[in-house]
């Protein structure tokens, strides 16, 4: 399967997917799940449930123990390259050399996923994300919003067809947040990607994630969609829900 | 790198320093030896040439640690970037910076010492070709140690050549060594380099099969060194050494 041109797949699957440390840590124990185009899907759990292991599994730096990885059609296993060329990430863990320029910074790393017409393509992003007065400042002196709308800028560098967001609002204020999710909202919309976003912030999630996963232990637990979720397992709010989850995931039930 | 003074200076500055001490020093001991002998060749040519194997094993090692202090494992890996062009890309960075410190040691030592670099003739092309290749086969283990072992083990590979250098007789005849340590010193590609450099300033020729075997060998352990880097690379995606690298430096 050739995988970019169809259009019929979901942009991620994910089967059966096992992460055993050493003999006996399971950090994630037969996971399955789907992102569709145009589909945020969140990505959520208390720390420690698996979600950053199984984010680092779907960027190909971590090999699982079991399962398989598909992205927009490719197996990652069988072909690294051609899937991560369709896949980004952002993280509040991984930002961009400090001692490079933001202009730099989305040089190398456009030179990297081989983007095509990368100067055209820097512009576009800079204007996108208000980075223009930036471009020649470095990395490592930008405020946490400035930094957060670099690796939003690098992340959409190569019009990923699968985006992956670790916590990107997590070191932000409100108005900050608030901004950074109306940018990437705005911006999947266009660019026709799916994203797989996790966070602590339950609000931001029920806001922004069409579908949310919830996974304790390493196994998802619940799947729907977060503003009728709480209600369809007894809670007022998707918060609630998430701290049930995280107390007693037995009472809920492993998927 | 451009406009960075950090990265710039330490590309030249150190060698310099290091051919201006010691083309003084030969310049004493010629002074106050018998009259005849020149230590240009001998001991300067000698420090150029290990300064040369010790700025391309450095090259290596600090491109590759760029990428460890700023915590860009996790960014860089999660490129298609194949480990292949990962390394490609630590050795060609490395041939161009240590040319640069190369060309500075050339015009220093040949301007203000007199040393004559083509009186080595011929043979200093292999020497050459040794000592690039085994340093970047030194700096490429080097590389693959801190990848295994974590960014606190940097200080392991600093003194990797000085800890060679008394092994390889660069400052005299390896016959001038214990037997154990003239074992070592056969395993060595810089050995026959500095043996063949004193055979040239003695007016001998070059010994031809040690030469050969040390080009072999440095050729051996730089094929050696990709796939220990490959092995230790696929080890760390196994058991989450990139990513738990870039969490740690976090915390």
């Amino acid at each position: 399967m050739t995988g970019a041109s169809a259009l019929t797949h979901h942009v991620l699957e994910v089967n059966n997917l096992r992460k055993v440390y050493g003999s006996d840590v399971v950090a994630v124990d037969l996971v399955s799940f789907h992102v569709g185009r145009n589909e945020i899907v969140g990505l959520l759990g208390p720390n420690g449930a698996g979600k950053t292991t199984t984010i680092n599994m779907v960027l190909g730096v971590l090999s699982p123990s079991a399962g398989s990885i598909t992205i927009d059609g490719i197996d990652i296993a069988r072909d690294r390259r051609h899937a991560l060329e369709r896949t980004n990430f952002a993280a509040v863990y991984a930002a961009l050399p400090g001692n490079l320029t933001v202009a730099q910074n989305l040089r190398v790393f456009g030179l990297l996923y081989n983007v095509n017409d990368l100067n055209a393509r820097i512009e576009q992003l800079l204007d996108r994300f208000d980075l223009v007065p930036l471009r020649d400042r470095k990395c490592g002196v930008l405020s946490s919003g400035e930094a957060t709308r670099v690796a939003l800028a690098k992340a959409f560098l190569n019009r990923p067809t699968l985006l992956l967001l670790d916590e990107p609002t997590a070191s932000l204020d409100p108005a900050a947040a608030d901004d950074v999710r109306t940018r990437i909202r705005r911006y999947a919309d266009e660019a026709n990607v799916g994203i797989l976003w996790t966070s602590h912030n339950m609000y931001e999630v029920e806001d922004v994630c069409h579908r949310v996963l919830f996974l304790s232990h390493g196994r998802i637990l619940l799947e729907g969609d977060p503003k009728r979720l709480p209600i369809e397992h007894g809670h007022k709010t998707l918060e609630d829900l998430f701290i049930a989850v995280a107390r007693e995931p037995l009472t809920l039930g492993a998927k | 790198m451009r406009g960075s003074v950090a990265r710039v200076l330490p590309l030249f500055a150190w060698v310099a320093v290091d051919m201006v001490l010691w083309g003084f020093l030969t310049r004493y001991l010629n002074a106050i030896t018998r009259a005849g002998l020149d230590f240009v060749p001998t001991l300067l040519g000698a420090v150029l040439l290990w300064d040369y194997f010790t700025r391309v094993m450095h090259g290596v090692t600090t491109t590759f640690l760029e990428d460890v202090w700023s915590r860009n494992f996790l960014n860089l890996f999660a490129t298609p970037l194949s480990i292949g062009e990962y390394v490609a890309g630590l050795v060609v960075s490395s041939v161009l910076t240590s040319t640069v410190g190369l060309v500075v040691m050339l015009v220093l030592a040949t301007v203000v010492f007199g040393l004559s670099f083509l009186g080595f003739g011929v043979a200093i092309i292999p020497f050459m070709l040794v000592l690039l290749t085994f340093g970047l086969a030194l700096g490429i283990v080097g590389s693959a140690i801190v990848l295994s072992l974590g960014p606190a083990s940097e200080w392991f590979i600093w003194p990797i050549p000085a800890v060679v250098a008394p092994f390889a007789g660069v400052f005299y005849p390896v016959s001038t060594l214990p037997r154990w340590m003239q074992f070592i010193a056969q395993l060595l590609p810089p050995a026959p380099v500095f043996e063949g450099l004193r055979a040239i300033v003695a007016g001998q020729g070059v010994a031809m099969a040690p030469l050969a075997w040390a080009v072999a060998l440095a050729v051996v352990y730089l094929v050696a060194a990709c796939l220990i880097f490959g092995a230790v690379y696929r080890r760390a995606v196994r058991v989450g050494l990139i990513a738990r690298y870039s969490a740690e430096s976090l915390s």
